[in-house]
């Protein structure tokens, strides 16, 4: 167990690296940070000088060289935009997008479970109808869309909450909802499709028989088999939250990682998204494996292949 | 074929689905003749009336118009042309790189195989959205580059079914046959295995492009895809976000058109699926 869970470390950050490769070398050619820094009408030997300044002229290989050798080091680079250490700039910002990232999976494993849940134990009838059609629209919903609408219809409408902000947990109620609602239909789908697969098989029907019923059949025999493919996916639905999170904290202007990488793609601030963008692969490769060797210990079965 | 034709006629969730996207490919091809004014005529006077039937509309601005004085109602029907073009551009780009590899993995395996896996697990672990805006962004803000962008970064899909159809169908008699004949790995690929992936492969494309529409409208709203003054239905809502609060239709209408459009793709795909595979329904 412990050497399979090393082997996937390794592979992990195998591929956080071969993503940084990958980031460093689009970003390289698709802009050219010293015109940007320097500005648009900037005298070329200024822009040459401000090349030299950053390192900018040397040979792409290097260059990423001497970022891999900052990184192994602890110094993240400093941002172009803000003058400041990536680092110090990624911790200020990163507490509150995990906030934001934990509540909103909390939001959808209370919302998507139940239904899927509900949904599989009345198979082909109202609910499971009404729950399949919700999550077909939901898929259809721009979530920056579905944030602006609850503002308006939430926090100006009924007053309920804070338009934007994030200064106590109330301000964060909207937009995990919105966070959330984003995995929800995917969840749901699976929870329901995994319980009925499991509802129907053998040794459910011999519980039955020996008198297990309703909520004791469910709790302690169903679900535990049902649940396995539900938890990878929360933590892979975790990882996406990282993404999502651009968006939401833009609508409800929420000074996490998201916003910094807006930020620092409108600013043109190549360190810091660089940066971000390694961190966002790191924190999904490592949920991924997380997810895998949960499902590993969960599922006793898994550990003999 | 008959049997497909005669399911896909009687599946409800498909044929709403493919109605309501014939409408909007129609608008979109018709944008020119139906649109009352021009959808980029600024004209500040009128500008943020609401829509016809609210107080203080006019019936010659049907929706309203926007904070500019352009009508909403031809900004509306001028978008669908963005959405559908960027929708079925990205997810066809996709669809030619995620079908390559996946058929190149599936049928070489070996290692082949194992390089394109690596890159699929890389690819899943890049930070979509944010890598798209910063790419879009920094090259230039173009509707050429979002479709290539967002392209470029939608294959796994495509991908992952390919390659497992592909390595079933490998194994079938009329693959050995048709190598025991001579026929080169391309020719087996074009007229073996394409061919029985087709399906899934229309699926897959149908869903990708609501997909793909979904992301330009994100990127659109942040600001980092399609820019003013082309009417993006993402950029209308972010356009019309400052002034929301007392005039919601600014946001809800381009938001419902968004809405609208990829359910149509959605229902349509699993449409598709429940028609096409049935076995493989919930």
């Amino acid at each position: 167990m412990l050497r399979y869970a090393l082997k996937r470390l390794v592979l992990a950050l195998l591929v956080a690296l071969s993503v940084s490769v990958a980031t460093f070398a689009l970003l390289s050619f698709a802009t050219d940070p010293a015109r940007a820094i320097a500005g648009e009408d900037a005298d070329p030997l200024v822009i040459e000088q401000i090349r030299e300044r950053y390192g900018l002229d040397r040979p792409l290989p290097v260059q990423y060289g001497a970022w891999i050798g900052g990184l192994v080091r602890g110094d993240l680079g400093e941002s172009y935009h803000w003058k400041r250490p990536v680092s110090e700039l990624i911790a200020t910002h990163a507490p509150v997008t995990i906030k934001l990232a934990l509540m909103s999976i909390f939001v959808t494993i209370v919302i998507a479970l139940p239904l899927g849940i509900i949904a599989a134990l009345r198979p082909n009838t109202l609910i499971d109808r009404a729950a399949l059609s919700t999550a077909v629209a939901a898929q259809a919903i721009p979530s920056f869309w579905l944030g602006l609408i609850f503002i308006i219809l939430f926090a100006v409408k009924l007053r309920l909450f804070p338009v934007s902000g994030d200064g106590t947990t109330w301000h964060f109620v909207l937009p995990c909802i919105v966070l959330g609602a984003s995995s929800v239909p995917a969840v749901m789908r699976l929870t329901r499709t995994g319980l009925l697969e499991v509802l129907g098989s053998d040794y459910i029907r011999t519980a039955r028989s020996k008198g297990f019923r309703g909520l004791r059949l469910l709790l302690r025999h169903a679900l535990r088999n049902a649940m396995l493919p539900v938890v990878s996916v929360l933590a892979i639905q975790l990882g996406h939250k990282l993404g999502g999170s651009v968006i939401v904290e833009s609508v409800f202007a929420i000074n996490g990682l998201g916003r910094l990488a807006l930020q620092s793609i409108l600013g043109g601030d190549i360190p810091t998204l660089q940066m971000l963008v390694f961190v966002f692969a790191l924190t999904f490769v490592l949920l991924t494996l997380l997810s895998d060797l949960l499902n590993g210990w969960l599922d006793p079965r898994l550990r003999l292949g | 074929m008959q049997v497909m034709r005669r399911r896909m006629r009687s599946h409800k969730g498909f044929l709403i689905g493919a109605g309501i996207l014939l409408v909007l490919i129609l608008i979109a091809a018709l944008a020119p003749w139906i649109a009352p004014y021009d959808p980029l005529e600024t004209k500040l006077v009128a500008r943020l009336l609401p829509p016809a039937w609210e107080q203080g509309g006019r019936w010659e601005y049907l929706l309203g118009t926007d904070h500019l004085g352009r009508d909403y109602l031809s900004r509306l029907l001028y978008g669908s042309r963005i959405s559908l073009a960027i929708g079925f551009g990205a997810a066809s780009l996709g669809c030619l790189i995620g079908v390559t590899l996946g058929v190149c993995a599936g049928y070489f395996g070996g290692r082949i195989d194992q390089a394109v896996n690596y890159i699929l697990t890389c690819q899943l672990a890049l930070p979509g959205l944010l890598l798209t805006m910063a790419l879009v962004f920094l090259i230039g803000p173009s509707l050429l580059v979002v479709v290539c962008v967002i392209g470029g970064l939608h294959w796994t899909y495509y991908l992952v079914v390919t390659r497992s159809a592909t390595m079933q169908i490998r194994r079938l008699d009329y693959v050995t046959a048709a190598q025991a004949i001579g026929s080169t790995p391309l020719q087996i690929i074009l007229y073996e295995v394409l061919p029985n992936v087709r399906n899934q492969i229309i699926v897959i494309f149908t869903l990708e492009v609501g997909i793909a529409i979904l992301a330009e409208a994100a990127l659109s709203f942040l600001g980092v895809g399609i820019q003013p003054p082309t009417p993006s239905w993402g950029l209308m809502i972010a356009e019309g976000k400052t002034a929301m609060f007392y005039r919601p239709w600014l946001v809800v209408l381009p938001g419902l058109a968004i809405f609208l459009l990829v359910i149509a793709t959605n229902l349509m795909g699993d449409g598709l699926r429940d028609v096409t595979a049935p076995e493989g329904r919930n």
